[in-house]
């Protein structure tokens, strides 16, 4: 019985997870040793740059959520046996979309919101189901689709940013969204005097909310996966999507609509990553998109964060947390330490390794346990002849 | 008890106890293994065979226990070690690479040369040498993808041999065979046995063992029953060693009472993968309250016809109409929505989502409703009650399945689940594809038991089999594919194997009473005594006895014959007299029908095998002709 609630353990996601990131901070302090830095001292400046103020925590949070909402789409997809490594065209083009459809907009502050989450949702759900619709009709992966467009969202985002019509002069993007799609909390009262005053009275306040663009998003994740969740594990569609996932010919032959699913998987997982890019727009200065020379990895980071989340949706806004929380502390790092951010790059790229192994630790468990029985087994026989 | 360790026994595996976590798969099982014969280990799904020989072979380790090979004690930790001990297995799936040749896949491993460069030319004479040894005909420069399913299991074999096998472990051999590979794979055997080679086969084929078997050691749930020498045991006696109860091997039907006709298939063309029509003009009809068994050899179009009837295919000619309602090139769920419900063939591919809760599996065809899904919400309360209903109900095993993944069921319960699922549907039109593939004799039983209980309720059955008994055991009417479309349709009972085999070969046989004399005849009185009961009438009796005799002939309203071929003089007089006597129906067709039998059957028997041939004759001239010119037109 202890053996078995043992391996139960060992079998546990979260316990996994948990077992790859502390393996990943081990092999991070092997690494900081070999480069020359004091590695337990390294990973306590990385925490504490992490978490250790109000305000860094502040940040992590800022800095995760667009990450959480790339992570759920791809978690999304993958539940429905879609591998969406789009993620990353589609939070581009959601954020082009946001920008061009903010920075025009004038209207009452939630209706123009509204309009900006909806726009930059609805154009990364039709950018992915475009993707799905190649796949359900004509039979492309969707993993080769959906690269290619990376690439033509991501020139399609700076040609965008070029014209003349968006282009803001004398800066490389685009005019910024109108304040009356802000997103951020108390944006305009946190610089009146009024809310000087008071937040000089709440350190804590003023320490998250006067210094960082604290905005709407992470509640907004957290509603999102939630109902991610909810879609997926309780409702018919979800039932559908997850049946289509695990295995399209039985979903086929018990008459669900095999190719409708598939679309409408994608064009799920690209409005999560274009809600993120929205609320991204409309949440965090410069409120704009500039021309890039190379992809953010906004989309790509996501997928990590799938793989570490094990694909479910409340996993992925801790695992997008921590993603965050790593990309900042890593700053953190080498200002305090003079470690190379590369070392946070190394340190997330075992952490993902270490997931994508983990569902080795059971059956390491087992051959453990084996042997330390036959090895009690042969003491045993040993004492038996004697 | 155990034998005593000698070197009279190929091999002795004593005591052999393996656990996987709590869970015990074998307690103190022994086996012994005299040397140079065929020894078959059978059990029902998941009794423990295949994890037996997996410890023989290496592949696990034995938690205790010994092995002794030739009287010697064996330590085998690993399949090397099998192998270096002359222990060679073919699994149930092939282990060969597709897209190499036969000999390469031979040779892989050990191949002969120089450690750098592959001796192609030793390689191939060392496969040429055993092929010719063993009479294993195989083309040695095939490609794996290219030749059959019974070939590809004659290269695995010859890959043990080449590697010196002298003890040769078979996993379920016959499970992929057509009647004709499994009788050459019978033929192999028996030589193999002559060059002195020891055969250990896992089935749960009772019949399998009485062809090729000396001796059969049985396992019932991990812990060894007996071993019997097979000559002298009956099918019975095995199979109640087996299953721990009697079992009834002939299934137990009763006559049908079919009534409007539901499945009405109508001239249908289907094209297959190659654009090439495998369903051709074919006709059927299926009535409620019975049973129609299509019987074939596999690629007479079976695949392509269910494909249709389930709306994963579109057909390029016909109609199928259920309940009247054309079905044809719709989607699936349109047939479902009308009262269609399938078993469909592959359990694991078209049947389970594996990675769903079994709970989750039983609603796979009623998620969408407005009672398990009120306003797109599953009811996951109702689910659960649903299912557990579902599970006593079928007696799936383990009992507490219910949240776990069907993946983990075994066969048996997974079809079971499959089962009372489609018939939870209330079917109107009931589609049995192989329901009974992989499945012991007991799981087996309660499969037909559950057709014949469907039937019983209205519903009309189509069971789609390669299984011969099974469809003339359960079948209440027979119709024969052949090169996509219906040779022929038999009743209940109105024909033999030997005849039903030569008509799915596409010959046709004329249906002489005659061939009624083969001993399954002998249910007709029963038929007439329980019809002229109390609430069936004098012309009910009739019909039945009629239908069941003559049937071709009848001109029964309530079971109209389809399909009939020449009709004896004899048989006519027989169902006439049958309508018109009534009760004494039965008797007078089967005073008659002998008569008429013996000489003209004979000759005319010898007459068709000899259009068949000459039928065949044609086709392979034509075949050649088409060879040449494609040959000439490549030059």
């Amino acid at each position: 019985m202890e053996e078995s609630l043992m391996k139960k353990f060992f079998k546990n996601p979260f316990v996994l997870t948990v077992i790859a990131i502390i393996l990943g901070f081990v092999v991070a302090g092997l690494i900081l040793l070999l480069a020359g830095f004091p590695p337990v001292e390294s990973i306590r400046t990385l925490i504490e740059s992490m978490i250790g103020r109000p305000k860094d925590i502040s940040s992590v949070v800022i800095r995760s959520t667009p990450i959480i909402f790339t992570g759920l789409g791809v978690a999304f997809a993958i539940k429905t046996g879609l591998f969406n490594i789009g993620a990353e065209g589609q939070y581009i083009i959601g954020c082009v979309v946001a920008t061009m459809v903010g920075s025009m907009l004038d209207f009452p502050k939630p209706v123009a919101i509204l309009m900006v989450l909806l726009s930059a949702m609805l154009v990364s759900a039709l950018y992915a189901g475009f993707v799905g619709l190649l796949k359900a009709r004509l039979g492309i992966h969707e993993v080769i689709t959906s690269i290619m467009l990376n690439w033509i969202a991501l020139y399609l985002s700076n040609w965008i940013c070029g014209l003349q019509f968006f282009h803001k002069p004398g800066t490389i993007g685009m005019y910024p969204v109108n304040d009356c799609t802000y997103t951020m909390i108390l944006p305009f009262w946190k610089r009146t005097e009024e809310g000087r005053a008071f937040m000089t009275k709440h350190p804590f306040l003023q320490e998250t909310l006067g210094r960082t663009d604290v905005h709407a998003g992470i509640i907004v994740a957290i509603i999102a996966a939630l109902v991610i969740s909810h879609l997926l594990n309780r409702t018919r569609k979800g039932f559908e999507l997850r049946a289509v996932g695990q295995n399209i010919d039985a979903a086929r032959f018990v008459g669900i609509d095999v190719n409708k699913s598939i679309v409408h998987a994608m064009m799920i997982s690209g409005a999560l990553c274009g809600l993120g890019a929205g609320l991204y727009i409309t949440g965090q200065s410069p409120h704009t998109v500039s021309t890039l020379s190379a992809f953010e990895n906004v989309g790509f980071n996501g997928l990590s964060v799938a793989f570490i989340a094990f694909s479910s949706p409340i996993g992925c806004l801790f695992a997008g947390l921590l993603f965050g929380g790593l990309l900042y502390g890593g700053a953190g790092l080498q200002s305090k330490v003079g470690a190379p951010t590369e070392i946070i790059n190394i340190i997330i790229g075992i952490i993902v390794f270490f997931c994508a192994l983990s569902y080795l630790i059971p059956q390491f468990v087992e051959r453990l346990d084996s042997s330390r029985r036959s090895k009690k087994e042969r003491k045993k026989m040993k004492g038996g002849e004697k | 008890m155990a034998a005593e360790v000698s070197s009279e026994y190929a091999v002795q595996m004593h005591g052999i106890t393996k656990r996987f976590g709590s869970f015990y798969a074998l307690t103190d099982v022994q086996l012994d293994v005299k040397k140079g014969t065929i020894h078959s280990i059978l059990g029902e799904n998941g009794a423990g065979k295949s994890t037996l020989m997996n410890i023989l072979y290496g592949l696990y380790q034995a938690d205790e226990g010994e092995i002794f090979i030739n009287g010697k004690k064996a330590d085998i930790k690993n399949p090397t070690a099998a192998i270096a001990n002359g222990i060679g297995m073919v699994h149930q799936h092939f282990m060969l690479v597709d897209n190499f040749t036969v000999t390469q896949n031979i040779v892989l491993g050990s191949e002969p040369g120089n450690g750098i460069f592959v001796n192609g030319r030793k390689a191939r004479q060392g496969v040429l040498d055993i092929v010719s040894k063993y009479g294993l005909e195989v083309d040695p420069d095939a490609l794996i993808s290219d030749i059959s399913v019974g070939m590809q299991q004659r290269v695995e074999i010859l890959k043990a041999l080449y590697r010196g096998a002298e003890i040769l472990i078979l996993d379920e051999p016959t499970a992929v065979l057509t009647e004709q590979e499994i009788d050459e794979l019978l033929h192999i055997m028996k030589n193999l046995i002559e060059d002195g080679k020891t055969i250990i086969i896992i089935t749960h084929k009772l019949k399998e063992i009485q062809a090729s078997s000396d001796e059969c050691t049985i396992i019932r749930r991990g812990q060894y029953i007996d071993t019997v020498p097979v000559k002298g045991i009956t099918e019975d006696e095995l199979a109640e060693k087996m299953v721990g109860r009697s079992v009834n091997l002939v299934v137990d039907t009763t006559p049908p009472h079919p009534g409007e006709v539901v499945l009405d298939i109508q001239g249908l063309y289907v094209k297959n993968e190659q654009k090439i029509d495998a369903v051709k003009d074919f006709n059927l009809q299926v009535r409620a309250g019975e049973i129609v068994g299509i019987a074939g050899i596999d690629g007479n179009g079976q695949t392509e016809l269910m494909d249709a009837v389930n709306n994963l295919r579109k057909c390029s000619g016909g109609k199928i109409l259920l309940c009247g309602e054309e079905i044809q090139n719709k989607d699936p769920k349109y047939g479902i929505d009308r009262g269609l419900a399938t078993i469909p063939a592959d359990r694991h591919k078209d049947g389970l989502v594996l990675t769903f809760s079994v709970y989750e599996n039983t609603i796979l065809k009623k998620y969408r409703t407005e009672e398990f899904s009120p306003g797109g919400q599953i009811n996951r309360k109702k689910m659960k009650a649903f299912a557990n209903e579902l599970i006593r109900e079928y007696d799936v095993r383990p009992e507490d399945c219910g949240p776990k993944q069907a993946g983990g069921l075994s066969g048996g319960n997974q079809q079971k689940v499959i089962i009372g699922r489609e018939i939870a549907n209330d079917p109107k039109l009931l589609i049995a594809i192989q329901p009974t593939r992989g499945l012991d004799v007991g799981a087996i039983e309660n499969v037909h038991k559950m057709l014949i209980r469907e039937r019983d309720k209205g519903v009309a059955v189509l069971l789609v089999s390669y299984e011969l008994d099974e469809v003339m055991n359960v079948s209440d009417r027979i119709a024969v594919i052949y090169d996509g479309h219906i040779q022929q349709i038999f009743p209940h009972g109105t024909v033999d194997n030997r005849t039903l085999g030569r008509v799915m070969a596409g010959g046709e046989v004329e249906n002489v009473p005659g061939m009624h004399s083969e001993g399954i005849y002998d249910k007709v009185p029963d038929t007439a005594e329980e019809a002229s009961g109390p609430e069936a009438g004098p012309v009910r009796a009739a019909q039945e006895a009629a239908g069941e005799a003559a049937p071709e002939a009848a001109p029964a309203p309530a079971f109209p014959a389809e399909g009939s071929a020449l009709v004896s003089a004899a048989a006519v007089t027989g169902a006439a007299a049958a309508g018109m006597t009534g009760v004494t129906g039965s008797e007078t067709a089967t005073a008659e029908t002998p008569a008429a039998a013996a000489a003209p059957e004979t000759i005319m028997e010898m007459q068709q095998s000899l259009n068949l041939m000459q039928e065949n004759l044609k086709q392979m001239q034509k075949c050649l002709a088409d060879m040449q010119k494609r040959l000439a037109q490549m030059q």
